[in-house]
Order: structure tokens, then sequence, then C-alpha cells
């Protein structure tokens, strides 16, 4: 450890990372799914209109679903194939969506055949937005569509380009990979940012406990002659959340209600970058990403790149099984996913991670009364006190709530997480957001 | 195909520490130091002890029936709280007195106000306050160890009485506290002479400085007072434990012990006649159950303040009425009531030490 790493200065936690077995694990492709379920909403927005119809031919990397609007983003067929049907699923998030349901069969245009590099440098920023937008880049944990998150309105500036390469959640260890088998795509991402964001710092930021990764960017960094900073931190969850790492990096707070761009920043995580470089140099749509598939209910632990759309059960199998049945299934990280009964549910542009956990990790126990031990406030990175908001919800006051800075939390967990009494409290959290974004009341 | 999901909310796991295993922390984190009082002072502290805890048991068990909350007792806080009462005992106590404080810790200060949590004062020590004022002589009433017992000395005062007495009876002038109790023939045990030789000769002797004799059995817990107060040693040992785990914070004890230890040395020479900076701190932090206090009571962490600039203002201010109490006021301790009256202010502490919320601005609090 070093003193010298920074970290953001108010609350967080340190969870047992669980990465020492996984962080070796080269990424390797997953086989390809007989039936993919690819969703029409899979970033923050509204659904993209359907293209297709049942049975439909695809090529590999069509477009299948167009964007409705600004708030909406394209989605390409991972596979080829021919569409089976079309029938509404729930995401993860609870969220229900049309999705395309693709049987394999035909004729891959991409896979196996010879990787064509097309040059970028003096596309205009706008012109590279485009391409992305196209594309159907969409940040790869947050969902927000890339071009929308660039699309840097009149009267603001981006001093600090930040890419993301913490990955603090347990676990996690996609984003890893990337950084040190794809050490030369990223940073090739990272100037293309720079260029669409015109940013005079352009910083690779990662925590400090991997020297491999480390030393991967700063040698193409060095080779390449970017003029980008890699920055170790101080690993503390969360401080992959955009409002912490800005604060590490720049020592900047976005304000209440605010965004990146208010605190003079932009954000994009490791994935979403790499994603970016595939999608202008290479020209590929955004049909696969890197995920973890962690715990101790499965056989084989992985990094897998994996197609979009692949459905969890898939994944069971390329990874060897279960070696007893899951408690919980989770689809992201630990502490910011979401825990699903059965694995009917497809892989979908965010998700960074499959776990299946035994009881033993999730360390679950019975709920008693508050002790008011201050653990919860303790742990709020956004200075708030998650009990005090807790006790306002639960008795519906929502207005009170408000006051005590409701909407700024982040749901990052840390107060659930080290509740020793195990109160439900950012769930009851969320719930009262929900109840006054919505504004009834 | 189509089949409802179940989801469930994030965090999907969670921290080590819940409820009954940081209760049951303590509770084990106690033991080894209660069974030193076992030891030292034979069956009857055996007996306070059950009773304390059966008591204790007892009541919450009766309280949480009738107030509709059955199936508390095994989150172990009863248990802690029972044998928290009972290691405050004296030894020699009847055995309604460590009856009465654990009904009175339990059914009152506790579940009045709603049971586990809720409570805003330490349980434990408002029920050996409660007896102390009720059964005062019995509670004042010390035997020594078995170690020390010679064929007369059945019962004793403790180290900090002694000197308290001694003080109010006589204008002698004494440097230090350990000065007057060797003067006066507080007994020693053997085992005293040969640590503090050991420790002389080898550790602290190349560092320039040498400890007199007396401070250790008043470490190790050869001494007169309560059954679970007297080892500092065994305390500590089990206060490793728990910071280590992170169930203590170790801002309580920290400022505690740094503002009673800086008052003591600027001012505990004074009462004895002495001059400014000759306070004994080592004397001070080893008796009176101090070091009980500050790691099992006043880092209580159902009424000890939430934020850490909360925890250093309420530690200081404990450490500061522990010294006021202990060298100004008529008791010799002090620490039960300085904690007593501290968990008071905490409300208050915690009203004005909210945390700064994050991205409004400076020096924005709510």
């Amino acid at each position: 450890m070093n003193l010298l790493w920074k970290t953001f200065p108010k609350g967080g936690l340190h969870p047992r990372q669980m990465k020492s077995r996984l962080r070796g694990k080269a990424l390797w492709n997953a086989s390809i799914p007989a039936l993919s379920i690819v969703p029409l909403l899979q970033h923050r927005g509204e659904p993209a209109d359907c293209l297709v119809h049942p049975r439909d031919t695809v090529r590999e990397g069509m477009l299948i679903g167009r964007a409705r609007s600004d708030s909406s983003c394209h989605v390409h067929s991972p596979v080829p194939g021919i569409v089976k049907y079309i029938d509404e699923i729930t995401l993860p998030w609870g969220e229900k969506t049309p999705a395309v349901f693709i049987e394999l069969g035909g004729e891959f245009n991409r896979l196996g055949k010879a990787v064509h590099t097309y040059p970028w440098e003096g596309i205009p920023g706008d012109r590279l937005l485009t391409i992305l937008s196209d594309k159907g880049v969409v940040g790869m944990y947050s969902g927000i569509p890339v071009h929308r998150k660039l699309t840097i309105p009149k009267g603001k500036f981006v001093r600090t380009l930040i890419i993301n390469g913490i990955e603090c959640e347990p676990y996690l260890c996609a984003d890893h990979r990337i950084m040190v088998e794809k050490a030369a795509e990223l940073v090739e991402g990272a100037r293309i940012a720079a260029t669409i964001t015109c940013a005079p710092r352009r910083v690779i930021a990662l925590t400090g406990d991997r020297p491999d990764a480390l030393a991967a960017l700063r040698e193409k960094v060095r080779e390449m002659k970017a003029d980008i900073e890699v920055r170790a931190l101080w690993s503390k969850y969360p401080l992959g959340d955009e409002r912490q790492l800005i604060k590490a990096v720049t020592g900047e707070e976005i304000p209440s209600g605010g965004t990146a761009l208010d605190a003079g920043a932009v954000v994009l995580n490791a994935a979403t970058t790499l994603a970016m470089y595939e999608a202008v140099v290479l020209q590929k749509p955004l049909i696969e990403r890197s995920i973890t598939v962690a715990g101790r209910a499965i056989r084989d632990q992985a990094n897998l790149k994996v197609r979009i759309g692949t459905p969890l059960a898939d994944l069971v199998e390329e990874c060897g099984g279960f070696t007893r049945m899951p408690e919980k299934i989770i689809v992201g990280g630990p502490l910011t996913g979401w825990g699903l009964s059965e694995l009917s549910a497809p892989v979908t542009k965010t998700t960074a991670g499959v776990l299946f956990l035994s009881p033993k990790e999730i360390r679950n126990s019975r709920r008693t009364n508050c002790l008011n031990c201050g653990r919860c406030t303790r742990s709020c990175p956004m200075g708030l006190q998650p009990e005090a908001i807790y006790k306002w919800v639960e008795h519906s006051a929502y207005e009170e709530a408000r006051g005590e800075g409701i909407l700024d939390c982040t749901e990052c967990g840390c107060c659930a997480y080290a509740c020793p009494a195990r109160i439900p409290l950012v769930k009851e959290i969320r719930a009262g957001k929900m109840i006054l974004q919505s504004g009834g009341v | 195909m189509k089949q409802e999901i179940f989801v469930t909310s994030s965090p999907q796991i969670y921290d080590d520490a819940s409820t009954t295993n940081i209760m049951w922390s303590v509770f084990f984190c106690l033991m080894p130091a209660a069974a030193w009082g076992v030891f030292s002072f034979g069956v009857w502290a055996a007996a306070v002890l059950c009773t304390a805890l059966a008591s204790s048991i007892a009541a919450e068990a009766l309280c949480a029936y009738l107030a509709g909350h059955p199936g508390t007792l095994w989150d172990g806080s009863a248990c802690v709280t029972g044998l928290l009462v009972g290691m405050t005992m004296p030894p020699a106590v009847p055995l309604y007195v460590p009856f009465f404080a654990s009904l009175f810790a339990i059914g009152v200060v506790k579940w009045t106000f709603g049971g586990l949590g809720r409570n805003w004062m330490n349980p434990a020590l408002a029920g050996r306050v409660f007896v102390y004022f009720s059964w005062t002589r019995a509670m004042t009433t010390w035997s020594l160890p078995g170690v020390l017992r010679g064929a007369d000395a059945l019962s004793a005062a403790t180290p900090l009485g002694f000197l308290k007495t001694g003080m109010s009876q006589s204008a002698e002038f004494f440097r230090t506290p350990m000065e007057y109790l060797r003067e006066h023939g507080y007994p020693r045990s053997l085992l005293d002479g040969s640590i503090s030789d050991w420790l002389n000769a080898r550790l602290l002797e190349p560092l320039g400085i040498s400890l007199p004799q007396g401070y250790a059995d008043l470490f190790f817990g050869f001494m007169a007072g309560s059954i679970g107060e007297i080892s500092s040693f065994l305390l500590l040992a089990g206060t490793v434990f728990l910071l280590a785990r992170k169930i203590l914070s170790p801002a309580i004890p920290a400022s505690y012990f740094g503002s009673f230890g800086l008052l003591v040395w600027i001012f505990g020479g004074l009462p004895l006649g002495g001059e400014y900076f000759t306070g004994d701190i080592l004397f001070h932090l080893f008796t009176g159950g101090l070091i009980l206090g500050v790691f099992y009571m006043a880092t209580d962490i159902v009424c000890s303040p939430v934020t850490v600039p909360g925890q250093i203002l309420y530690g200081c201010g404990a450490g500061f009425l522990t010294f006021l109490i202990r060298l100004y006021g008529a008791f010799p301790e002090g620490v039960a009531l300085a904690i007593l009256v501290m968990n008071v202010f905490v409300p208050l502490i915690n009203r004005i030490t909210r945390p700064f919320r994050f991205g409004a601005g400076k020096g924005a609090r709510l």
C-alpha cells in the first residue's frame, strides 16, 4: 500500500474483494448461444423500435432495433440467424421490455475474419459521435448512451477526462482483464474520447493494488506517446462511482443534483472506452462484452467475452455448472447488482458480471432493532444519515426525507452492507426516491 | 417461457458484523477478565456473576414477552448487560444487589424505551449506579484477591479508595499515589516485584527509564476492586480482538484516554500536594475500572455518538468528567458517572456533529 495513493475522503468501506483467484484469469471467448435473447432496452431511456419480424434472417452486427428518439439507443444482432419470435421479458432490474429471440444459424461476417482497422484521426468530434451512436455504444455499467454523455452542451467545458478502471465492487475483474490484455486499444479509445471532449487533462484511473494493469497501461501510453496520465488510487468502495472518482482525481465535487459536467469532468469506464475503440476503429457495433462469472456455487470462475443476449443458463454451462444450489444469483456487482431467482435473463450491454453466491459469501443474518451504531452514517460517501432517511420513509414522511437528502443517495449500498441489524436501508431509500421522483406522495 | 421473476434489492452481501455477532464477541472478550475475578475472589464472585447474568436474561425474556417481541434473547445483548453488571459488583456483595442491578438495567433502562437499541443510557452502568446509591455500604465493601489475602485482612480498600481516604485524613506530602500505597502498606503480590525487576532489567533500562514497583500488580489484577475490573491486562487482551474485528471504534477510547491522561498528568499531582505536570497517569489508568469502562461501556454502540468527530467530543467529555470526579469529587472512581452523564449528551452531540453532505458546497450541513 502506498500512502501517496489518493482516494475520496468521506465514508466508504472495504468489502472483501474476492478477486485474488480471478484477476489472473485471462478473458476467453464464451461459446455462441444457440438462442440469443436480445432486449430492445439495454440502456437508460426508451426502448429501441424493433426492425425485424419473426422468421426474418439477421446477420451478425445487423441493426435490429432503431433508436426511437434521442434518449434511446440502437440495438444490433449479436449473432447471425433467424428471428424466432419477439416477446416481452423482464430485465434484471425489473423493467419490462420487448426482446428479440434469435436462433443461431448462417455465416458469421466478423468472427474468424481478418480484422480491418479504420483510420480515425482527422475525423471531427461530432462525426465520431455519430459513429458511436450508430454502433449502439452505451456506458457499460450505467447504460447511458455514450453519444449523449459526450455531447457537451454550450457553455460547459470538460477540464478532465477520466477513464474509470477502478472496478471497486467485489468479484468483478472483467475491466481489469481489459486493462491488462487490451491496454493499447484502451489508450487508443481514451484518445478518441479526448478528441471528442477536447479535455486538456486525460487520466486513466485505477486502484494501485494491481501492478500488472498499471505497468501495461503505462507502457502503452509511453509507446504511443499519448498525453495521458495513468493514475494509481487507493482502493475503497465506492471509488468507481463517478462522484467519488472525480473527487479523488480532481478534488471537485459534483454539486447536489448536478452531473459530472458541472464538475468539469467526463468519466468513461474502461469497458466503455474499449467499446468506443471497437466502434470507431474496427467499425464494430456493441454486440459483445467482457463479464466475470464468479461465486462459490459455480465450478469454474471465469472472465469471459460473451455475446450480448447470451442467456445466463448458457453461462452456467460454460463455467462447468453448479457445485451447489446458489443462494443468490446476482446480475452486476454484489453491492449494486440485482438478485434474480432464475436463469432466463440474458446478458445485456450493462451486465458486468454474474455471480452465484453461497450463503457464506452473503453473510446475511437476522434482522434486529436499529442499534444506533452509526455504521451507516460513517460509511456513507455522500455524507447522508441513511438511518434517519430510512425512518422518514418508513413513516411515509417523504418531504422530510427529501430534506435529509434522500435524492442525493447514489444507492451504492454501503449503509445496508455495513448495517449489523440488517435493516434494508437501500431498498427503502430507493422506494422513497421513486415516490419523490414520480411526484406522487 | 414467460415467468414472473423474483428480484431482490441491492446490496446482496453484508459485512461480517451482525448484531448477534457483535454482542457475542463482546461477551466472549469479557470472559477472561471475569474468569480472573472468579479465580481471585473465589466462589462467591462466581455466584454474583451468575446471579447478575441469570436475572438479566430472565428480565429480558419477561420484558420481551410482555412487549410482544419474543426471540430477542439470542441476540446476546442481555447476556452482555448481565455480565457487565456482574463484573462491576464488589466480590463479596450480597446476591440481591446484582439481582436488582440487572433488573433495573434491563427492565427500566433498556425496556421502558423499547428494548435493544432504544436505550439512551448504558444499562449495565445505570444498574450499577442504581444499586450503588441504594446499597452504598454493600457496594463499597471490598475484599482482596486470594493471593494477597493475609491471615487477618479480609476486607480492604481499592487502591483509589485507599488513596482518597488517606488524603482526606492526613496532610502529608506524597509525590505519587504509588508512593503513598507503598508507604502505608497496601498489600503487594510477590509477582509484582519480579515482573517489575524483569521489565526494568530487560526492556526499560536500555531506554533510560525505570518502572517503580507496584504497577505490575495494578496491571495484572492483584488488587481489591470489582470482580471484572481488576485485570486490565485481560480486558485489554479482549480489546485487541474487538479492535481488530472493527467492532470497537478506536475514536472513543483514544479520546477518552487522551483527555483523561493529559488532565491527570497536568493536574493529577496537585491534590497530593505536588506540582503541575507530575500526575501519575499509569496509576489512574489501571485503577477504578477505567479500562473496563472505557472499552466496554463508553463504547457501547447503542448510546455513543454516531460520527467520528462526535465520538471524539464524547470521549473527551467523559475523560474530563472522570478526571473531575476522581480527583475532586466525593467518589473515588468516577468512571460510571462520567459515562452516564455523557450518555445524556449524546443526542445533542449527534446533532452538532452531523456529517457534511457531499456536493452541497463548502460548509453545508443541512
